[in-house]
Formats: C-alpha cells, sequence, structure tokens
C-alpha cells in the first residue's frame, strides 16, 4: 500500500551484509543482523517521506550493502555453511534459544506496529491530508521502516535472506486483492503466510525438495 | 470575526516569492472562488493557511489565530491525482482513515468513527460509494470521497484545491453545486480553486484572483475586468461577457484555455505551485 514492497528485499540483503560483518568482528551473526536491518531502514525512512524518492533511496543503501557484504565476505571465507544459512535459512534448525529471541522481535514488531498503525494508514493514504492534520510524514516513515526491519531481521534467522521477500511481500500483495477492508486484509495476510509456510513444511516433508522451494512457490501461486 | 485574514503576507517557495504582500479578508460563511493561472499560487495559498508552509513575512491568521498546523476547524481536499486509485480498499474504510488519523492507536474505526464516515458520505450523496472498492470508482467518484474526507471533523473552513480538475462539464456544475449546498447547510467558509471561472459564476460570494506574487479580492464584477487581470498577469487582457458567461482574452486566445506562454508573465515558472 506504501509502495515500499522492495524495501523488504532490500532490508534482507542488508541483514546479510550484518550477519557476515558480525561474525567478521566476532559479534553473534544475529545481533549484527538486527542493529544492521534496523539502522538501514531508519535510514532508508529518513531519506525517503515522499512516495517518488523511495525506490531512489532503497536502491542506494542495496547498492551500500551489497558492496559491504561483499566486503565481508572477501575476508569472510571460513563459514561457508553459515553463509548459506543467512541466504536460504533453515525452518527445521532452529533451536530454543532463537524461538525466544524471534518471539521479541516478532512480539516488540506487533505493538509498535499496532500503536502507529492509524496514524501509518491515513499518512500512507493521504500523505497531503495527513500533513495538513499534523502527522509527521518523516517520523511515521522513519518508525515504519524500523518495524519493517525488525520483522526482516527476525524472519531471515528463520526463513532465509531469499525468502522473507516471499513471506512478507506476498501474502500481503495477495490479501490486497481480495480485501476491501482494513481489517480483513490485515488477517488475510496473515492466514496466506501461515498456509503458505506451513504447507510448504509439509510439501518438503514428503516430496524431500527444500522448504524454501515449496513456500515461494505457493506464495507466487497465491497471487 | 473573519475566516481569513492576511496582513501583508509574503511566501517564498524555492527562491520564488509565490506571494508578494498580500493583504486579504475573508468573512465566515463565503464562498471565494481562487483563480489564477498554473503557479500563480492557488495551492500555495491553501498550503500556507494551513500551514504548512510558513509566510516569509506578514502574518496569517485562520479562524481568529495564526495559522498552525493541524488545525481540525479546517477541511482540506488536496489536489490529487488518482489517489488510491489501484486500491480494493473499500470507500467507507479509506474516508475512515482520516477520522481521528493523527491520533496513534489502531486503524479499526470504532461506533463513532462509522457514525462520522456515514454523515459525511451522507452529506456529498456517496453512501451507495463507500461499499465499493476505490479501483473500481470514476475520478469524479473518487473526488466526491475525497470531498467527504474533507468534511470529517466538522470543520469551520473547507479549502477545495481544484476540485473540478479532470471532470466533464456536466460532472464540474455538480461539484460546484455539491460545495453550494454544504456552504449553505453547514454554514461554512468555502475556498474553491478552479482553472475556469465560468462554473463558478452563479455559486461564488466573491472571487480572489492570483498572478504574478499579486491577489485581487472581490465581487466578480469588481475583480474580472481588463484592468485588474492586465495587471495580475502583468499583459493587457480583455473581459468579455457573452450571454451570461465571461471570457478573459489575451489577444486573440482565452487564457483560461490556451494559457499565456510563461515568458510572457514575467517571473513566473510554468510550473502549478
Amino acid at each position: 500500500m506504501r509502495r515500499q514492497t522492495f524495501a523488504g528485499h532490500v532490508l534482507a540483503h542488508v541483514g546479510f551484509t550484518g550477519a557476515t560483518g558480525a561474525v567478521l568482528i566476532g559479534v553473534p551473526p544475529p545481533w549484527g543482523l538486527t542493529v544492521m536491518t534496523v539502522s538501514a531502514g531508519i535510514g532508508m525512512g529518513a531519506m525517503a517521506e515522499r512516495l517518488l524518492q523511495r525506490d531512489v533511496a532503497n536502491g542506494i543503501i542495496l547498492a551500500l550493502a551489497l558492496g559491504l557484504g561483499l566486503l565481508s565476505l572477501h575476508f569472510f571465507t571460513a563459514y561457508a555453511t553459515q553463509a548459506t544459512a543467512l541466504l536460504f535459512g533453515n525452518v527445521l534448525a532452529v533451536d530454543d534459544g532463537t524461538v525466544w529471541t524471534l518471539l521479541g522481535l516478532g512480539a516488540l514488531s506487533v505493538i509498535m506496529l499496532a500503536v502507529i498503525s492509524r496514524p501509518l494508514l491515513f499518512a500512507s493514504l493521504q500523505p497531503e491530508l495527513a500533513e495538513a492534520g499534523g502527522v509527521s510524514l518523516r517520523l511515521y516513515s522513519v518508525l515504519f521502516a524500523a518495524i519493517v526491519a525488525l520483522a526482516t531481521a527476525g524472519c531471515v534467522q528463520l526463513v532465509g535472506v531469499l525468502l522473507v521477500f516471499a513471506l512478507t511481500v506476498g501474502p500481503a500483495a495477495a490479501a490486497q486483492q481480495v480485501a476491501t477492508g482494513v481489517a480483513t486484509g490485515l488477517v488475510l495476510s496473515v492466514e496466506f503466510a501461515l498456509a503458505e509456510a506451513w504447507a510448504g513444511i509439509t510439501l518438503a516433508f514428503y516430496t524431500d525438495w527444500p522448504s524454501s522451494f515449496w513456500i515461494t512457490a505457493l506464495s507466487a501461486g497465491i497471487l | 470575526m473573519n475566516a481569513i485574514e492576511f496582513h501583508d503576507v509574503s511566501v517564498r517557495l524555492g527562491g520564488r516569492e509565490v506571494l508578494n504582500l498580500v493583504t486579504l479578508e475573508i468573512a465566515t460563511g463565503e464562498f471565494v472562488g481562487v483563480l489564477g493561472p498554473n503557479g500563480a499560487g492557488k495551492t500555495t495559498l491553501m498550503r500556507a493557511i494551513l500551514g504548512l508552509i510558513p509566510a516569509s513575512r506578514g502574518t496569517i491568521r485562520v479562524l481568529g489565530r495564526p495559522a498552525a498546523r493541524g488545525n481540525p476547524a479546517i477541511g482540506y481536499m488536496p489536489q490529487v491525482r488518482g489517489a488510491g486509485s489501484h486500491l480494493r480498499l473499500s470507500g467507507c474504510d479509506f474516508v475512515a482513515s482520516a477520522v481521528d488519523g493523527h491520533r496513534i492507536g489502531k486503524p479499526f474505526p470504532g461506533k463513532t468513527a462509522r457514525a462520522e464516515v456515514n454523515r459525511v458520505l451522507g452529506l456529498v450523496g456517496a453512501m451507495e460509494l463507500g461499499r465499493r472498492p476505490l479501483a473500481e470508482l470514476s475520478g469524479g467518484e473518487r473526488q466526491r470521497l475525497l470531498l467527504a474526507q474533507a468534511l470529517i471533523g466538522r470543520p469551520q473552513l473547507l479549502l477545495l484545491d481544484e476540485p473540478m480538475s479532470n471532470l466533464d462539464p456536466h460532472f464540474q456544475a455538480s461539484a460546484v453545486a455539491l460545495a453550494k449546498s454544504l456552504q449553505t447547510e453547514l454554514g461554512v467558509t468555502i475556498l474553491f480553486s478552479a482553472h475556469e471561472l465560468n462554473p463558478l459564476l452563479g455559486a461564488t460570494d466573491r472571487v480572489l484572483y492570483l498572478g504574478r506574487g499579486r491577489a485581487a479580492l472581490g465581487t466578480v464584477d469588481e475583480v474580472i475586468t481588463g484592468s485588474v487581470l492586465s495587471r495580475l498577469y502583468g499583459t493587457e487582457l480583455d473581459v468579455i461577457r457573452l450571454n451570461g458567461r465571461i471570457f478573459v482574452m489575451a489577444g486573440s486566445r482565452d487564457v483560461e484555455h490556451e494559457p499565456v506562454p510563461a515568458h510572457d508573465l514575467l517571473g513566473m515558472s510554468p510550473h502549478d505551485a
């Protein structure tokens, strides 16, 4: 709705850079990933309060992140498996500690989103009107980008950089095609995402193909 | 009390003086048509009243108080092209996003918000549009929803920026009639900007004509004259009255339909402001 779908993709890549960088300087990858995505999200939000500038801002951040990621990879030769895990994720290899971290990140995103959702929706649908009504477009742009970044940071650890895009954008886009109400749209997109993820894992179990493949396939199929 | 008071107001935008020492007073309950060529500052004037653009000098008072952002007494219909035209969102939910939209919280309208949405949809005769998705509405129907949105919170002053643009002549007339009925029924002050004067003739109490940083406010007979408009456009203009319609001509051109080229209007950019 904010025409910012590309942002999710960029943030996931940025997360990869953050994680590889973290390993390099000896910090746990999840921390590097979270810090990096959130700061990139805030940067993107601050740069692009107006619709037209958003793609440019996202592009700049993406290019910068890929460059830094490359730099990290250049120094980072030892843990190739860890890099693969970050790129593609592994839904079935999550330990208790990660689950708690993810629950925390998820809950934080949902609470923040719930608090700002009304002005955010207003600013997204009617920026001129919202500005006239005293809503700071920049503030909400930054806050929203930070929340997306937080959610992305959580997802990357679970499903990998490449799958985040399929799960954050696909279900929401599909729901927007069907639903005519804000509430139904939100509920539907959550349901689509859960259905895709569960069906993907189930299919992976029976076919022995990677679950990531099935989830992306289902996400594309629903659209 | 006046709805709007400008006292020696100058507004600069991108290094250009869009309004230059403008002084004017608009009484409450007036319907004022805001006219002028592209770039004359119609939108800038409204954004200054909303407090979105500060005056570089002078004072702007709105309903007795200095102009400031977030004034709930002003309803605003921005000049938008195709807002939300790609969305499946229903008209109702679109209009509802403006109810308390500046306060933090969840976006699901409660009982009072629903009632407010129904009230404003009823005022503009758009109850039926509220149930349909935005993507299926015509441009004119979406404009009606934007007008409904401007009425949320019972504003005393309505700023309507080009509500007739992109409308067929028939729908232009009904847009003016609708605004006029809001003025009489709700007693609100209305600023209605437009490119053309003729559709507004029966409705406006006074007209505010902008050009080259200056403004002329008065009745149609006072303002729409060759001498006043020539001064605002900075070029020799004739005003021709024909069967209750008024044409403003620069030589053989009708300036409302064939705008005077920018280089004729000294110091003016061809972009709309």
